[in-house]
């Protein structure tokens, strides 16, 4: 979680509008994210981490570094500093309400006869998504069946955080409710650690979403939520139709609240379930 | 309006609590420990709509004051929150298992809070 208001800005010279497009552009080239007018502040302050660990002086500076010969190791640390990446475990609860109630069970029901079910949290963060999934599943005392929920992302240090499975006090305390805290969580000093079941469940791997996605295991359910509002519209429709490649008839997509399939890619059908909507592939 | 009672012996975290569960539209009101708690409940025309406790207060603390509120019919649906500095998971288990809904460890923030309310339905 990053708290970006606390952080004091960058010092001396502010970030020139010549290295504002260079970033811009910078970042739109490495992640597909795009960043609008206007927002020198939150440039500066991510970077201002990576400006001190370099002993350079401005993020001038360290803009004059990339656009030279930026080492890969900075590269990925502008790009990860530069990508937000909030989650919480069960967040919007509308649909894990959904899941919970009708469509996990009709998925469990349709899969009766193979017992495998497979799961992708893209853009899955520091993996309290995945791990949702995974305790919803486990809730379900699926004995003999095979499930596998697969969390991807672009920022390797999220993933890396993600397959410990070790979350602090303020992480757990959102949105994950206390029956599963209980159940599935150990405490470790301050920390709270996930118990082996429900990682094991849970396997990461990093993945750009703008990368050909053929050869992805086909998934019953694809979680892909809270990232497309940070593309433009032609990457929008790009991942959209690689996920599509990465399901079978029948199998869901879930977008975050804030996102639709509409005037994206009409292959999708809007199913609700209760108060979420779930776009299913015909 | 929908009511919530908010139980802590600071008058400091009444105050922030009292003031998130406004923003959500609860008309809320406050009480230093469970006995004070219970008789002001007892002494409303209705019941509340959602009470947060905390654990350690004088007189009568939340566990107490969980068991003797649950001991009571009409009080057996009121969405009920611990909102405590206790983090060990076997007091959570002994709060969950006296009747208390949800659970939240303190420090907490405003978000906390809300996301806890969406954990149990009261918002969305
Ligand atoms: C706000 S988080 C969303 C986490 C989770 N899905 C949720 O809804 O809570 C967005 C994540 O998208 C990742 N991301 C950004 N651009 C990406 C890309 N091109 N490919 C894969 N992941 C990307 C970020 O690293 C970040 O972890």
């Amino acid at each position: 979680m990053q708290t970006l208001s606390k952080m004091p800005p960058a010092s001396s010279a502010g970030l020139s509008p010549d290295n504002y497009t260079f970033l811009q552009q910078y970042l739109y080239r490495e992640s597909g994210i795009v960043i609008d007018c206007g927002k020198s502040y939150l440039l500066e302050s991510r970077l201002l981490p990576i400006i001190k660990a370099e002993n350079l002086s401005t993020i001038n500076d360290l803009c004059r570094l990339l656009r030279a010969t930026a080492p890969p190791a900075l590269k990925t640390k502008v790009i990860e500093s530069l990508t937000t990446n909030e989650t919480l475990f069960f967040r919007d609860s509308n649909v894990f309400d959904a899941l919970e109630k009708s469509v996990l069970p009709q998925l469990i029901e349709a899969k009766n006869d193979i017992k495998r079910i497979n799961i992708w949290s893209a853009a899955a963060s520091t993996g309290q998504e995945a791990y949702s999934l995974a305790i919803l599943l486990a809730e379900r005392g699926l004995t003999g069946w095979s499930i596998q929920v697969l969390g991807t992302d672009l920022n390797q240090q999220v993933l890396d955080r993600a397959a410990q499975g070790r979350y602090l006090q303020i992480e757990v305390n959102r949105g994950l409710p206390a029956k599963y805290l209980v159940k599935h969580f150990t405490r470790v000093g301050l920390d709270w650690q996930l118990s082996p079941t429900i990682r094991s469940m849970v396997k990461f791997r990093q993945l750009d979403l703008r990368a050909s996605m053929r050869g992805m295991a086909p998934f019953d359910l694809v979680f892909c939520r809270n990232v497309l509002i940070y593309f433009d519209v032609d990457t929008k429709k790009k991942i959209l139709a690689e996920i599509r490649s990465t399901m079978r008839s029948g199998s869901l997509l879930v977008l975050g609240a804030a996102e639709t399939t509409l005037n994206l890619d009409d292959n999708y059908v809007r199913v609700p379930h209760g108060a979420a909507a779930f776009y299913r592939l015909p | 309006m929908a009511k919530a009672m908010v139980i802590d012996d600071s008058r400091a975290i009444r105050m922030i609590l009292g003031r998130t569960l406004s923003q959500h539209g609860y008309e809320v009101s406050t009480a230093g420990n469970g006995r004070e708690a219970l008789e002001l409940l007892n002494a409303a025309p209705s019941s509340p709509n959602l009470v947060l406790v905390d654990w350690n207060m004088p007189e009568m603390n939340g566990l107490e004051f969980v068991k003797a509120f649950r001991a009571d019919p009409k009080y057996s649906d009121v969405p009920l929150m611990m909102v405590t500095t206790e983090t060990e998971i076997d007091q959570m288990v002994r709060a969950l298992e006296a009747g208390a809904n949800e659970y939240v460890m303190k420090p907490f923030t405003d978000e906390i809070i809300a996301d806890k309310l969406r954990v149990l339905g009261l918002i969305q």
